[in-house]
Formats: structure tokens, C-alpha cells, sequence
């Protein structure tokens, strides 16, 4: 389990984030919501420890360890995963050669040949619905915004995260490639009993990802939490209900 | 061999005997040595003057200031001769550690270590060179080295040599005129393609990696060949400068692809004067990979005579620490429709300096002659620098130069992403600068490109604080 405890949060000395705390259960599924600018990708990347923004106050506890001065890859190696809003372009970096690289790094013990890996990439590609071309292709280097989220997808797939956090993974997906993600998504959570935290402006994924607890993020600080029950509230009357 | 220059070697110059199995000239240059050297050699006439002139146009020009420093070099200090057994002269306690350790990190087989070390002159491993040597000589392929090219086939040879780099060129091409040693002699015939690299690291029994090694390739009508110079693990040289002049001529419809990857110990300035003359419908191909010496200067230039001649330099540069690599390309097109494409990148880190330095000349008459160049920096650190000099003269107005330069810094971003995939901050930039170098790397035959991949990572790490 995670808990982000009395988590405040500052970038460029600017306070985002005021004293947030929530838990993150394994098997469970958080929708972290808000209005634009209420500091919702800040949560997301301070979990994933960006350099760039200051804990400065508060734990995030990691079993029973304060993980908060962990760097990204010592978290992602404790089974984080960002799955990230604009997914940035690494020219020059194939992506089959990136995501074997992953592979090897979270399955140090497994014996796959290369080529079994591929016929896995080929099939998880195929179905997420990413074209095989894109695999020879520089990472994201020139992909459209869907095929930036799909490729996040398979990333994590690769991964074996047991903390998903999904940044708006929903936006610049057409809606029929929103259900497939979710439902690949849904299966690796099972597979692994894995905690996700979804974030979005959009309710329509939470009905594929169906949350256990809603938070309400405003101005930097959690204004409402709830069961799935609340998403129905903010369709209705909007966060300002 | 022709004994009439033998005749001349005086006695006063302190040597009776010129085939005791050790002899250097003394150290430092003068006309004396020169003479020496040719003497020593056995040559002919005509290379004898023709060093005495090019020595002459050396001590006649003065040091170029336009480009990296090179005050500290002291031709008093230099060697300028030394027989191949002397090559052996120091023992492998004698290189440096961290070179060592660079080819253990590459897994390189010991004698190939004494061999780069330069502990020993001939690295000799390759049982494929005897079976590839003939199938060449079947196919009227010459590939020898220089000095034995001089001897059997001098008037081939004084057909090209020093015709595209001629002795006055600039400081360095007269100094290597006036004492070269050693390098490539490539002719291949009307229409044959040499299928496999041709590559000095195979090629036995001769000075390979010479200071002032001399290369001359030809490329007779419709032929292909791809030249390999040099290696990428790092070459010792106790010689700390090495100024080598590359001539190559690729007749019509004939394409010539020359890769260098040079990783000199990082005492060496390496001075390098490369051209091409290219004729109609010919292609022209230099892959050029700097990672090591002190000082770099090297343009790869490419004369485009012939209609529809093309030029093509693809040029990388990772310049760390107290090094500056100031390469480039050249490409003068004289003929209608010729085209040209320079592609530079060049890394620079731990307080490296890298430069671009290119020139593109459109004469009058060129018609639709079109030139590219693209140049990208990417600067890891902030003690580090990279500058471009790009010069372009159009005077043909059919014809256009296009010219594109990026400067990048490893985005915090692109750092954050991949560390967030369970990276390490190294194992991160690195795949960013192995990505960057890509489109260059994938031109090389795959041992190269492996090996100068993990050369980069060698250099990078412990890069990042």
C-alpha cells in the first residue's frame, strides 16, 4: 500500500499541492479528478518523484518506508509506473529496442528469447491497436497523440507495475480505443493485484475503470472524496457542486 | 629498388647502415631529415624532391590561428621516422591505465590489446585476409600499403598522388608530404565492386596507424569499394601529432564510401587533410566518427567536377573533457546538377569543445546544383561547448545552398521519462545520446556500430553528477 500522508508540494518555490493524504490499496482503483490547474498531473509526478517538484512537507509511505527522497528509477524499480500526459519524443531511440530493455529490467530471472518477445510485442500491439511500423519507429518521434498513449500502454505492460498511475490517459484516445486500453489496462491490474490511480477530466473511462474511492482536487487540496457514487454527482452538477 | 637514391644517403648524417632493424630520425625536422627518411625508404627521385618541396611550402607557411589551438605543438620535440620495428619501442606497463581499462570494458582479446596499444606493430589474427587478399588480386584489385603501392606501381601512383592534396596545400598536407610513412594504396578496376570492407585493421605488414600515414584511393569507371580506416577502441600512440592526407578519386559512375572512426589517445592532435574528386554520376560517401585525440581538425572535402557528382558526410563528433574537435566537410561543386549533403552531429560534455566547420562553394555555371547540411549539438553539461562555422558562396543562381543547424541540451524531460521506466540517470542520457548518434551509427557495419555505441557510454559515464 501507498500512503500520501499531509503531502504538500511546491515547484519553483511555488506551493501546488497543500496537504493531500490518500492511500493507494493494491487491487484498487482511485479516480483523482479536478478542474484544470487544481494540481492533479502534480500528484501524479510527484509519485513518480520528478526532480522538479519539492516535497516540502508530509511522507509518501511505501509499505512502511518514506519512499519521498526515492529517485524516479528507484521507484519505478518498486513497481511505480507513470503512464505520462505528453508523452515526450526520443529521437534515435527504437522502440522494440527500448521496450526489450524494459523487459530485461523487470524480469531479470525470465529466460524469453528476443524473438519470443517479439511475437508478444506483436500480439499485445496488435491488439491495443498500434500499427507494427511504429515498433521499428523512434520513440514517439513524430506519433500522434493516441499512438503516444497506446505506446504507453504497451510500456506498461512490459513493466509489471504494481502502482499504475494513469495521467489523463484517456485524452487523445478516440473512444473505441479508450475501451480497449481500459480493458487491457483492467486485465494487468487483475493479473498483478495492482493499485491505479486514474486521472481525468472525463468521466467516460471510470466506466470501463470503475474507482473504488473518487477524490475531488481543488486549488491543491483534496475538497471532496467519496465511493464511485461521486462521479455521478460531477457529471450531473460539475466539481462545483 | 632503385639504388640510385641509395647512393646519395651521405655518411654525415650518423648512419652508416640503414637496415639495422632499429632507426628513428632524430628528433625535430629539418631538410636533413627528409632526406633521410626518403633515402631510408629507397625511393625514387621524383618522391625524393617531392618531399624537399613540400618541406620547403611547411616551413614557408605559418601556423593557422583560424581554428582550435595548436601552440603547444613543438615540431622540434617530434619523430618524424621511425622503421616499423621500432613501433615496439615501449612495453605495455607503459599504457596508460585507463586505456587498459577501456579495453577490458570492451572485451577485447589480449593480442589485439598489445596491437592497440601500439606494444606491438602487427596485430595478425586475420586467417580471412589471405582469402580475401586473393580473391581481390583476382579481380585486379590493388590493396597495398603506400610505400610498397610507390615501389611496384609508381606510375599508377604518380598518376593521382599529391594531385588533389598537393604539397602546398596548407601547413600540415606539406609537412605529411615531406614525411609521410605508411597508409592505404586502393585501386579497384573499371566496373568491379568490392563487396566487403576494405579495412587497414586487416591489413598486415605495413604501418598502419602512422603519424604521417598517406592514403590514395582510386576508383576506376563504375566501380564501388567501402574503405575502413582505423578502429574503435582506442589507439595509444606516444606520438603526439598525426597529420595524414587522404586523397581518393571516384571516376564516373563510381562510388567510393570511406569510414573513419578515430579514437586517439587524448595527447594526439590529429590533423588530417581528406578530399575527393568526384565525376559525373560518382558518389562520394565519408562516414566520419571522432572520439578521441586532443585536438581534431578534419573537413572531409569533396570536389564535384563531373554532371550530377554527388557528395555525402556524415560526420560525428563526442568531445569530452580538455578535447576539441573541430570537424567538418567541404563541397566545391564545379559541374551542373551536382549535389551535396553534409550531416553533422557532435556531443559535448565534461568540458568538451566541438565544432562544426564547413564550407559549401556553388561556382558559376553549377546549374541546379543543390547542397544540404544539417547540424546538431547536443551539450550534456554546462562546462561544455560546441560552435558552428558554416561558410557558403553561391554564385551560380539555378543553385541553392540549404542550411539547417540545432543546438540541444538533454531535456529534463526526456531524463524524467526514461528514469520513470526503471533507468538510471546514466543508462538514461545514454540511450539519449545513443539515439542522437543513430542515424550516423546505423551506417556503419555492425561490429563498428556495437563498439562505438558502448565507446560512447564508456565516455559518458560518471558524466552526470
Amino acid at each position: 500500500m501507498i500512503q500520501f500522508k499531509n503531502i504538500s508540494v511546491s515547484v519553483d518555490k511555488k506551493p501546488i499541492l497543500k496537504n493531500i493524504t490518500f492511500d493507494l490499496k493494491p487491487g484498487q482503483i482511485t479516480a483523482l479528478m479536478g478542474p484544470n490547474g487544481s494540481g492533479k498531473s502534480t500528484v501524479a509526478l510527484t509519485l513518480a518523484g520528478h526532480p522538479n517538484y519539492q516535497i516540502t512537507s508530509g511522507q509518501i509511505i511505501f509499505g512502511k518506508i518514506d519512499i519521498s527522497q526515492l529517485s524516479p528509477d528507484e521507484r519505478a524499480n518498486l513497481g511505480f509506473f507513470l503512464a505520462s500526459q505528453s508523452p515526450v519524443a526520443i529521437p534515435g531511440l527504437n522502440v522494440k529496442t527500448f521496450l526489450w530493455q524494459i523487459f530485461k529490467k523487470f524480469h531479470p530471472d525470465q529466460k524469453t528469447s528476443l524473438s519470443e518477445f517479439r511475437s508478444w510485442l506483436a500480439f499485445e500491439s496488435d491488439t491495443l491497436g498500434i500499427k507494427s511500423e511504429l515498433l521499428d519507429r523512434s520513440l514517439n518521434d513524430g506519433f500522434s497523440g493516441g499512438e503516444r498513449k497506446k505506446m504507453e500502454v504497451l510500456q506498461m505492460l512490459v513493466s509489471n507495475p504494481k502502482y499504475l498511475i494513469l495521467d489523463e490517459i484517456d485524452s487523445g484516445l478516440d473512444i473505441d480505443a479508450l475501451k480497449i486500453i481500459s480493458l487491457r489496462i483492467q486485465k494487468l491490474a487483475q493479473d498483478l493485484n495492482s493499485a491505479i490511480l486514474i486521472i481525468t477530466h472525463a468521466p467516460k473511462i471510470l466506466e470501463y475503470l470503475k474507482p473504488n474511492q473518487v477524490l475531488v482536487l481543488d486549488k491543491g487540496q483534496i475538497k471532496k472524496s467519496g465511493d464511485a457514487s461521486l462521479v455521478q454527482k460531477i457529471i450531473d452538477s460539475g466539481f462545483n457542486s | 629498388m632503385p639504388t640510385t637514391s641509395y647512393k646519395k644517403l651521405p655518411y654525415e648524417y650518423g648512419f652508416s647502415d640503414p637496415e639495422i632493424s632499429v632507426f628513428k630520425t632524430k628528433q625535430g625536422i629539418n631538410q636533413d631529415v627528409v632526406k633521410t627518411i626518403s633515402l631510408l625508404k629507397h625511393e625514387d627521385d621524383k618522391m625524393y624532391n617531392f618531399r624537399l618541396r613540400a618541406f620547403q611550402y611547411f616551413t614557408d607557411q605559418p601556423m593557422p590561428t583560424w581554428g582550435p589551438d595548436l601552440s603547444d605543438i613543438n615540431f622540434d620535440d617530434i619523430y618524424y621516422y621511425l622503421k616499423p620495428t621500432d613501433k615496439e619501442g615501449h612495453s605495455w606497463d607503459e599504457v596508460p591505465s585507463e586505456i587498459k581499462n577501456t579495453y577490458d570494458k570492451l572485451g577485447i582479446p589480449e593480442a589485439e590489446k598489445q596491437y592497440l596499444g601500439g606494444v606491438k606493430a602487427q596485430y595478425e589474427s586475420e586467417v580471412i585476409y589471405g582469402s580475401l587478399m586473393k580473391k581481390l588480386a583476382d579481380q585486379g584489385v590493388i590493396f597495398c600499403g603506400m610505400d610498397e603501392a610507390l615501389k611496384k606501381y609508381p606510375k599508377l601512383v604518380w598518376q593521382y598522388f599529391g594531385k588533389i592534396v598537393p604539397p602546398d596545400d596548407n601547413k600540415f598536407a606539406s609537412l605529411n608530404s615531406a614525411v609521410w610513412s605508411g597508409g592505404s594504396f586502393i585501386y579497384i578496376p573499371k566496373n568491379v565492386h568490392v563487396e566487403l570492407p576494405l579495412q587497414t585493421y586487416f591489413r598486415i605488414n605495413s604501418q598502419k596507424m602512422g603519424q604521417f600515414e598517406r592514403t590514395l584511393i582510386i576508383a576506376d569507371e563504375g566501380s564501388f569499394v567501402h574503405y575502413i580506416e582505423g578502429c574503435t577502441a582506442p589507439i595509444y600512440s606516444t606520438d603526439s601529432l598525426h597529420a595524414a592526407v587522404v586523397e581518393v578519386f571516384v571516376k564516373t559512375n563510381a562510388r567510393v564510401r570511406y569510414t573513419t572512426i578515430q579514437n586517439w589517445s587524448t595527447n594526439v592532435y590529429n590533423l588530417v587533410t581528406k578530399r575527393a574528386q568526384v565525376e559525373a554520376n560518382g558518389v562520394m560517401e565519408w562516414v566520419d566518427g571522432n572520439l578521441g585525440s586532443k585536438v581534431t581538425m578534419k573537413y572531409p572535402s569533396n570536389i564535384l567536377v563531373g554532371e550530377n557528382a554527388h557528395a555525402e558526410v556524415l560526420s560525428i563528433a563526442v568531445a569530452s573533457g580538455i578535447q576539441h574537435l573541430d570537424a567538418g566537410a567541404k563541397a566545391i561543386h564545379l559541374a551542373p546538377n551536382t549535389t551535396s549533403r553534409i550531416v553533422s552531429k557532435s556531443i559535448s560534455l565534461n568540458g568538451g569543445r566541438s565544432s562544426y566547420r564547413g564550407t559549401v562553394y556553388i561556382s558559376q555555371g553549377a546549374t541546379n546544383a543543390r547542397s544540404k547540411v544539417v547540424c546538431d549539438a547536443l551539450i550534456l553539461d554546462k562546462l561544455s561547448r560546441s560552435d558552428t562555422y558554416p561558410i557558403n558562396k553561391n554564385s551560380e543562381p539555378s543553385a541553392f545552398i540549404e542550411h539547417e543547424a540545432t543546438v540541444s541540451k538533454i531535456g529534463e524531460d526526456q531524463l524524467f521519462y526514461l528514469m520513470s521506466r526503471g533507468f538510471s540517470v546514466n543508462e538514461a542520457e545514454a540511450m539519449i545520446v545513443n539515439g542522437f548518434v543513430e542515424p550516423i551509427v546505423k551506417q556503419l557495419p555492425m561490429e563498428y556500430s556495437l563498439e562505438l555505441n558502448r565507446l560512447i557510454n564508456l565516455q559518458m559515464e560518471g558524466s552526470v553528477a
